[in-house]
């Protein structure tokens, strides 16, 4: 029997306020433990909560990217239960009404596009965060997170396999930080995934037993999580067994995944209206302001770089792989009106540098203009396009303009005849040997003789002049 | 009209909010409980079609506050009232095996 995956994805995203949802407390990540808490998020007696008016903002704005309907009247719920990283005993949540209901993502995976449908995106606070590795006997717990503010986006069951979910986390992740409503970064945790997954008879219309994994801090590891999982699913049901539904946490280190075991009993939440905030009324004109701000969203970009500049699919959606790299291709084909080029040198050679460096493009110490201007250079001639790959990297590590650095190391190219000449001499007097076999009819040694002029030449001479020089002097 | 809780519904209310209660004070419970919710269970007789159900007392909505940090409890402060702490850490039984 054939099996069809299903899977639905839960993520939870950090939002980028200053201040925690219901208090003033810094949301900084990485500051010593117990340092960002007061009476609210510590949930001492006789305080109150207020909400954070930027938060509200920040999940409307993101039901509106995701195509959501957004809930005209918003309430929050506490969602009841006992875990030391949950001072209150509770946790503010939106319970039976969601702020973003039915919305969608259209997604690509290798290709093939599909549409994804959104449940809810509603809003909460995170918890506290518990440590227990290297604790004898006691695990240690840090509130600093304790009130921040959270998304909870959940996905319908629509995707079908890992690829897809990788490919929905992607785009989902793309859109967040478009908004600048979250930044993103997976291993801080400000960037959470949780994939539900379950197996079914191809054809079946009915949902097998779901998993829930969690502990998965990268998109590698989401893929490898659901790929053992689809694996273990199937050999459970192909061995007559049954799934059973939990948890199961992901091991980064074996590869596996496992029962979650936790002392917490089985959880009957006794969800409520929260008394001590007041609820929220989102007016259409509020929806309309926040709407009219919205900036350019991934998949409008990537169509337009299409249209507007004429470059391949592929380069788009490289390009577009976050905001200031587009922004960057932009402003650089602004200035040197040759869209494919500019893609070419910024996919492969300045995403080399920057990847190897781990630095942002906003940080990039390669500006715009820079290039373009080596751009120019070449095209000008001046320079080879080989020279122009050590100018490049010469400008990524000093800063220095393209004309200048060709200036001091002398790298202008060599396009006098007669000096080229020169150089063809030279190779062919230490070479006579090859040059013989040559004029017997050993014509792959034309590439030899090329590489001996360009190398001969430090890379400075025109190549299209060797090219020619070095065929008239050798057919003599 | 009467609501009887029974004493097993007593047992998980406490469980769930971890309340130690003994056995004597389980019967006890389930009566009062039971007359707590017979006595409101009298809100049932009215008629409430086209009622909106109320979450709060008050007619309030969209009280916000700005998006800015204000100072937290230091580190100490935030701890003082912990049974037990080590590092700047609360210190709880171990939650994980």
């Amino acid at each position: 029997m054939q099996y069809e995956v299903v899977i639905g994805v839960e993520v939870h995203a950090q939002l980028l306020t200053e201040s925690k949802m219901f208090c003033g407390c810094s949301t900084r990540f990485g500051e010593r433990p117990n340092t960002q808490t007061c009476p609210v998020c510590l949930g001492l007696p006789g305080t109150l909560p207020v909400i954070n008016k930027k938060a509200v903002e920040m999940a409307i704005k993101t039901s509106l990217a995701t195509n959501c309907m957004i809930s005209a009247y918003n309430r929050f719920a506490r969602k009841n239960y006992f875990y030391p990283d949950l001072p209150k005993g509770y946790q503010v949540s939106q319970y039976e009404l969601p702020l973003g209901e039915n919305g969608f993502l259209d997604i690509d995976t290798d290709g093939i596009k599909k549409k994804i449908r959104i449940r809810r995106v509603h809003m909460e606070e995170d918890a506290g965060k518990n440590l227990h590795e290297d604790i004898a006997n006691a695990s240690h717990v840090d509130l600093n997170r304790a009130g921040v503010p959270l998304l909870e986006i959940v996905s319908e069951p629509d995707i079908r396999s890992p690829e897809e979910t990788v490919s929905y986390l992607k785009s989902l992740r793309d859109i967040l930080i478009y908004l600048e409503v979250c930044d993103g970064n997976m291993d801080e945790g400000s960037f959470r995934c949780e994939p539900n997954i379950s197996l079914r008879p191809a054809g079946s219309l009915e949902l097998g037993t779901k998993t829930e994994l969690k502990n998965i801090n990268s998109f590698k590891f989401v893929q490898k999580a659901l790929e053992y999982e689809v694996k273990r699913q199937e050999k459970t049901l192909r061995e007559g067994g049954r799934v059973i539904q939990e948890t199961r946490l992901w091991d980064t280190d074996r590869e596996v995944t496992e029962t979650m075991r936790s002392k917490e009993e089985a959880h009957d939440y006794r969800y409520f209206p929260e008394p001590d905030l007041a609820p929220i009324m989102i007016s259409r004109e509020w929806i309309e302001e926040i709407r009219s701000d919205l900036p350019e969203l991934p998949n409008a970009k990537r169509i337009r770089l299409v249209n507007q500049y004429g470059i391949p699919e592929y380069d788009a959606a490289l390009l577009i792989s976050s905001k200031g790299l587009a922004d960057y291709f932009e402003r650089c084909v602004s200035l040197y009106n040759q869209p494919k080029t500019v893609s070419n040198w910024i996919m492969v050679d300045l995403l080399r540098f920057l990847k190897a460096d781990s630095m942002a493009i906003e940080k990039c110490p390669l500006r715009p203009e820079q290039l373009a201007g080596m751009l120019k250079l070449i095209d000008k001639g001046t320079i080879s396009g080989k020279i122009a790959k050590t100018v490049f990297e010469e400008m990524y590590r000093t800063g220095k303009e393209p004309a200048t650095i060709v200036k001091e190391s002398g790298l202008t190219q060599i396009v006098d005849e007669s000096e080229i000449e020169r150089v063809i001499e030279g190779v062919i007097n230490s070479n006579p040997d090859k040059v013989e076999a040559y004029r017997k009819g050993k014509d792959k040694l034309f590439g030899f003789f090329v590489g001996e002029v360009m190398r001969a030449s430090g890379g400075k001479a025109n190549p299209a002049k060797v090219n020619d020089l070095l065929r008239k002097r050798l057919n003599r | 009209m009467s609501m009887a809780i029974s004493k097993e519904e007593v047992e998980r209310v406490a469980k769930l909010a971890r309340l130690l209660v003994s056995e004597e004070e389980k019967d006890v419970l389930a009566r009062q409980l039971s007359s707590i919710l017979t006595y409101v269970g009298k809100l049932n007789e009215l008629n409430t079609e086209g009622v909106e159900p109320l979450s709060h007392v008050i007619d309030i909505k969209n009280v916000f506050r700005e998006d800015r940090v204000r100072e937290s409890l230091s580190q100490d402060l935030a701890l003082s009232n912990a049974p037990e702490k080590r590092d700047g850490f609360f210190r709880v039984p171990k939650i994980i095996e």
